[in-house]
Order: structure tokens, then sequence, then C-alpha cells
């Protein structure tokens, strides 16, 4: 077990410097100059050169990836071009708002798209089970921006029971977990659940759909197991596909929230993204790819070290 | 009433309908007796019935597209009536079945121990560590080689004939009185199923329980059954001891049957395969359903059912042929 997860770590090296290099071109591939956003529209070609310089854009692009490299090996980002603030420290901020909200919202959509998977599956072809297959499709085809906004204007404008923006009272700020904060969390965490849960419900619907069509479970009731008894198995058979699922979900919120964070002006690395690509801020920009793209690396590192712990044929076989 | 006045199986006339756009009829009026102890072997190609027989023993068909009619007791237990617990305790407790592929009915992500350990605790209340104890007993019992270590093994990391094995040593666990067996021989090698049968007839001794078995090889029937029951579409169309049937075989399905056998057969001819396929169930058969591949049929084969002859205790026979056989002797 702790052989195979030590195994599965240092693929991820290859995979993680792979990133790394992506990250760094694409954001050089990109159009613009970095310097417009710094420089007045009427700098000298002088000055020009010198900012230039100053920022490391004059050397060649394999030299500059080197020196990003070795700097971001030991927690330097850089300076965002933009503020002037060190990468790293913004980032810290960023992915913290932005873990936070992403796994709240895969919790609830795991919790709800279990149990309207399960239900479905195992009512299935019932009215039950029509009625949570028809909420997972919404859950699915829903655009999220969309509900967001919606749900703003019911709960925010209209009852005005919970605030529309920002992760706390005064914008941003320290996040603790009082009233004050985690109102600030419901909308966005409920907007974002709303894709997971629909995936995660089909995804068990078909898998328990499966399981229950399988010979073992004849076998189970032929030794007379209680339904109950027969549930047990289902959910442990269900659990590492499921798991693994929620996994990726988890991964795609990570990386994919930046039109939930911009709709809640929720201060994560969506909404930083969001920010360093309209200012074209290069070292922010290269910062926030890179971090999301290794959520995404970890967290498939992660998925698969658990399935192993829960599937015995993933990892003798 | 006592148990010793009830055979340990009773089945009279049952029948087995699957409803869907079209209709099954599975099985169509089955009657026997197994006395406790005897083993019994319904012999039929596929989709003859034999297996849904099986089932229904259990209550393992899907019950809100099947209707069974007819009656069907254990131990004198009416078990169409069953429900909930007790339906839970006659399954494992008294009736237990193997199946045909143990790869596809143990379950894969719980070890050989707590699958038979489950059982166990379910059906005498055992905790988990005598349960387990019970379920090393077993691997011993049907010789699994190096018995504690396969009892942590998930069923994919044993080989097809000690998962059969660990399959028997699962469903003999909590000593049924009735044992069903769903061609448990068929998915393995040939080398491995005659140990398989052998275990099996001697554990059948040895536990004396009865035992149905079902199977479409007929080499397989004669070695373990002591009564053989040939089924076509849903029928028992003759039932007698396995020398009945292999000595002198009344119905012209059986004759077909034992003529089709490789067994003897010389290199150049061609075998005496039975012409035709089995018929369609789509409705309950009104005459011989065997008179569209039969040499012999007359108009009346092919009008109405054929009778059922009884040519001694447990000899039946449903074939006009034998009626003439019989009025003649």
């Amino acid at each position: 077990m702790l052989l195979y997860a030590l195994k599965r770590l240092i693929y991820v090296l290859p995979v993680a410097v792979g990133v790394s290099i992506v990250c760094f071109m694409l954001v050089h591939i990109a159009p613009g100059d970095p310097l417009i956003s710094v420089l007045p529209p009427d700098a000298s070609a002088d000055l020009r050169e010198q900012i230039r310089r100053a920022y490391g854009f004059d050397k060649p692009l394999p030299v500059q990836y080197f020196i990003w490299l070795g700097n971001v090996m030991q927690g330097d980002f850089g300076t965002s071009i933009a503020t002037g603030r060190a990468v790293a420290e913004e980032l810290a901020k960023a992915v913290g708002n932005t873990l936070m909200l992403s796994v709240v919202a895969t919790i609830i959509g795991f919790v709800l798209g279990c149990l309207f998977g399960f239900v479905a599956g195992f009512f299935r072809d019932t009215a039950v089970d029509k009625i949570a297959s028809f909420i997972s499709v919404i859950g699915v085809s829903v655009p999220h921006y969309w509900l967001g906004m919606v749900l703003v204007i019911i709960f925010s404008v209209q009852l005005n029971w919970l605030p529309a923006t920002g992760a706390g009272p005064g914008g941003s700020g320290v996040w603790e977990w009082d009233w004050a904060h985690v109102r600030h969390l419901i909308l966005p965490a409920v907007t974002m659940s709303v894709i997971p849960m629909g995936i995660v419900a089909r995804t068990v619907r078909a898998l328990v759909a499966d399981i229950l069509s399988q010979e073992f479970v004849q076998g189970l009731k032929a030794k007379g197991l209680f339904d109950r008894g027969v549930l047990r198995h289902v959910v442990k058979n269900a659990a590492p596909t499921a798991l693994a699922v929620m996994g990726l979900q988890l991964g795609y919120l990570l990386g994919g929230s930046i039109l939930i964070e911009t709709v809640f002006s929720w201060p994560g690395t969506g909404f930083l993204l969001g920010q360093a690509i309209f200012q074209r801020d290069i070292p922010l920009l290269q910062g926030v790819i890179l971090v999301l793209a290794m959520f995404f690396v970890f967290l498939n590192l992660a998925v698969d070290v658990m399935q192993s712990a829960l599937d015995p044929r993933v990892q003798r076989s | 009433m006592t148990e010793k006045d009830h055979p340990l199986v009773r089945i009279r006339d049952l029948k087995v309908r699957f409803k869907g756009a079209r209709d099954v009829f599975a099985v169509n009026g089955v009657s026997f007796d197994l006395p406790p102890g005897r083993v019994l072997g319904i012999l039929g190609e596929s989709g003859s019935g034999k297996s849904v027989t099986l089932k229904t023993l259990l209550r393992l068909l899907p019950e809100k597209r099947t209707d069974i009619g007819g009656v069907v007791e254990v131990e004198g237990r009416d078990v169409l009536a069953l429900e909930g617990r007790a339906l839970a305790d006659h399954r494992g407790g008294v009736v237990s079945m193997i199946f045909q592929d143990p790869m596809l009915a143990l379950d894969p992500v719980y070890t050989i121990g707590e699958q038979i350990a489950e059982s166990v605790e379910r059906h005498e209340g055992l905790d988990r560590k005598s349960a387990m104890k019970r379920a090393l007993d077993m691997l011993e019992r049907v010789r699994i080689p190096s018995p504690e270590r396969r009892l942590k093994a998930y069923p994919h990391e044993i080989s097809g004939g000690m998962r059969q094995r660990a399959m028997i040593a699962l469903a003999l666990a909590c000593r049924p009185k009735l044992l069903l067996a769903d061609e448990p021989t068929t998915a393995l090698d040939a080398t491995v199923q005659m140990q398989i049968l052998l275990l099996l007839r001697e554990l059948q001794k040895e536990f004396g329980m009865g035992v149905i078995f079902v199977t479409h090889d007929i080499g397989v029937a004669v070695e373990v059954c002591d009564e053989i029951a040939v089924m076509y579409a849903g029928e028992f169309v003759e039932t007698g001891t396995v020398r009945d049937i292999i000595r002198n075989p009344k119905h012209p399905y059986t004759k077909g049957l034992l003529a089709a056998n490789l067994h003897g057969a010389e290199k150049g001819h061609r075998l005496d395969a039975i012409p035709g396929a089995p018929p369609p169930l789509d409705v309950a058969p009104t005459s011989c359903s065997f008179a569209p591949r039969c040499a012999h049929a007359t108009d009346r084969c092919r009008t109405a059912k054929p009778p059922a002859v009884a040519l001694g205790p447990g000899r039946l026979v449903r074939c006009v042929l034998a009626e003439e056989g019989a009025a003649a002797a």
C-alpha cells in the first residue's frame, strides 16, 4: 500500500515538470505585451528596455524558464507586475479561499449526488428514479454562473437573507468559521455544488444499477442476507468509482471556479486568474496556472491511492 | 404431521412465466419429490427452464416480472409464501446454491473469508471471530490448499477451481438441507471438473444433503446423480434413475441426447445431433413441444399434450410412444 503510494508519487514528477513547461510556454505564446499595464503609453524605448531587463523578459525563453523554475522550487513565484506584491503571498491567500469553497461545494455535491444516485439506482424505473434523474440532469445542464445570478437575485436582492459577494464582512479579510463568514459561503458553495451533484448522481445511479444486475448480488441474496446487508456490498463496490469521480470533480472545481468566483467576487484563484489575464500580469498568471494544474495532478494521485486502498483489484493486479 | 412425512422437496405443477413485452413461459408444469439425502439431476439444454426451476426454490427470480404458480415446498414449508425474515432464513440456512461461474457469483471486493463468515454470522449469530474460524474449517473441508492464506484472498487472486471450492464452502457453511447446483462445473477445466464433482459427491454424503444438480452434460449427471429428470421446453419429459435413463431411455428427446454424446463417436462419422431448435416459449405449449423435431411424431402429438406415462415409482415419460409400450407390456 505505502509502496504503491510512493511509486505513484514518483510518477508524478515527470508530469509536474511537463505541466510547468506548458504553463510557462502558454503564457508566453499568448499575444500582448505584459509591460503595457505598468508603462505609460508614451514611455521611451530606453525605459521600456530597462523595465524589460528588470523583469528578466530580455533573456531567451529557456533561460527564463529555468530561472523561473529555480525560483518556484524555492517558493518564490516572482512579483506581480500589476500590484507589486509577491505572487506567492497572493496565491496562498487565494488558494486557501478556493480550496475552502471547492471542498465545501464538493462535499455538498457528493452527499446529495450519492443520495440521489443510490435512491435512483435502487428504485430504478420508478417515479422516485425519474425525479432523482431529472434533478441530476438539471444539475449537469444548468449553466452555473446563470444559476449563481438567479440565486443572488432571489436570496440576496429579493429576500435579503444572504450576502451576494465577498468572503466575509467588509470584502475579504481573514476567514473565520462563524456565521458572519459562513453566510458568505452558502450561495457560491451551493451554486458550485450543482454540477458535481448531477455528475455524481448519474454515475452512482449507473453504478448501482450495474452492480445490482451482477450475479454476485443473487449470490448474496441466496445466502440469506437482508437488504441492508446487500446494500453494504453495493456501497463497497460502488465506492472506488464514486470517490474517483468526486476527486476529479474537486479538481474541476478548483481549476474551473473562475466564473463562480467572478459572479460572487470570491477572492480565490479563479478570481485571481481573471485579474491576471486582464492585466497581462505574467508572473501572477504563471503562478496561478501552475498551482491550478498541480492541484489536478495531486488530486489524481490522491484518487488513485484512495482507490487502491478501497478496491483490492487495483493495486495487486 | 412430523418432518418425516414430508419429502425434502415437493414440487407440484410448477409454472413460471416471465412477463414483459414478450411473455416467456419458462416452466410449464413441473412436478417432483426429492427425498432427503438424494441427488436429482436436471438435464436439459439452454433455455429449457432448469435454472429457473432452481431459482424458484430460493425465490431468486425478479418478483415483479414473474408469475409463479403451483406448489413449492421444502421440508413441508410453502416456499412461495415466505416473506421477509423467514425468506432470508430459508435462503442460505435451509437451501443454498452454488453458481455456474464463481468469479461472477462472489463479491469481488470482499475476501473469501469475509464472504463465508458473513453467511455464518447472519444465520447462526456467531461473532466475527468464531465465524472466521468456521470459514477456515469450511475451506479445509473443501480441501483448499493453505486455507489460512486463502481466507484473506480476494476472489480474483485464486484459481477457478479454488474459487468453486470456496463457493461450495460458502454454500455449505450453514449446513443446508438442500443444495442447489447450477452447472457448477461448466466454467471449469475438464480436469478440475472431475475433482469438483467428486468433492461434491463426497460432501453430499458427509452432510447428508439433498442436492438438485442442473447440467446439460450427461456425463456429469451420471457421475453425481441418483435420479435424472430430462427437461425440455419447461417440462420434465422423462424421469428415472440414472440407470433407467442411460440404459433404457424412452423419450425420443432423451434418446437423441444420448446419441449426440461425443463418447464412442467414431472419427469421420457425423454426430447424431437432434435436428431443429427448441421451440420459442412465448405461448404455453398445447401440444408436445418436441413434436416438430421428433421423427416419430404423429397428428396426436401435434394437437394435444402427450400423456405422462408412469412406468414405475419415479419413472415417468411424457410421450405417446411410452404409452404404447406400457400398454403392450
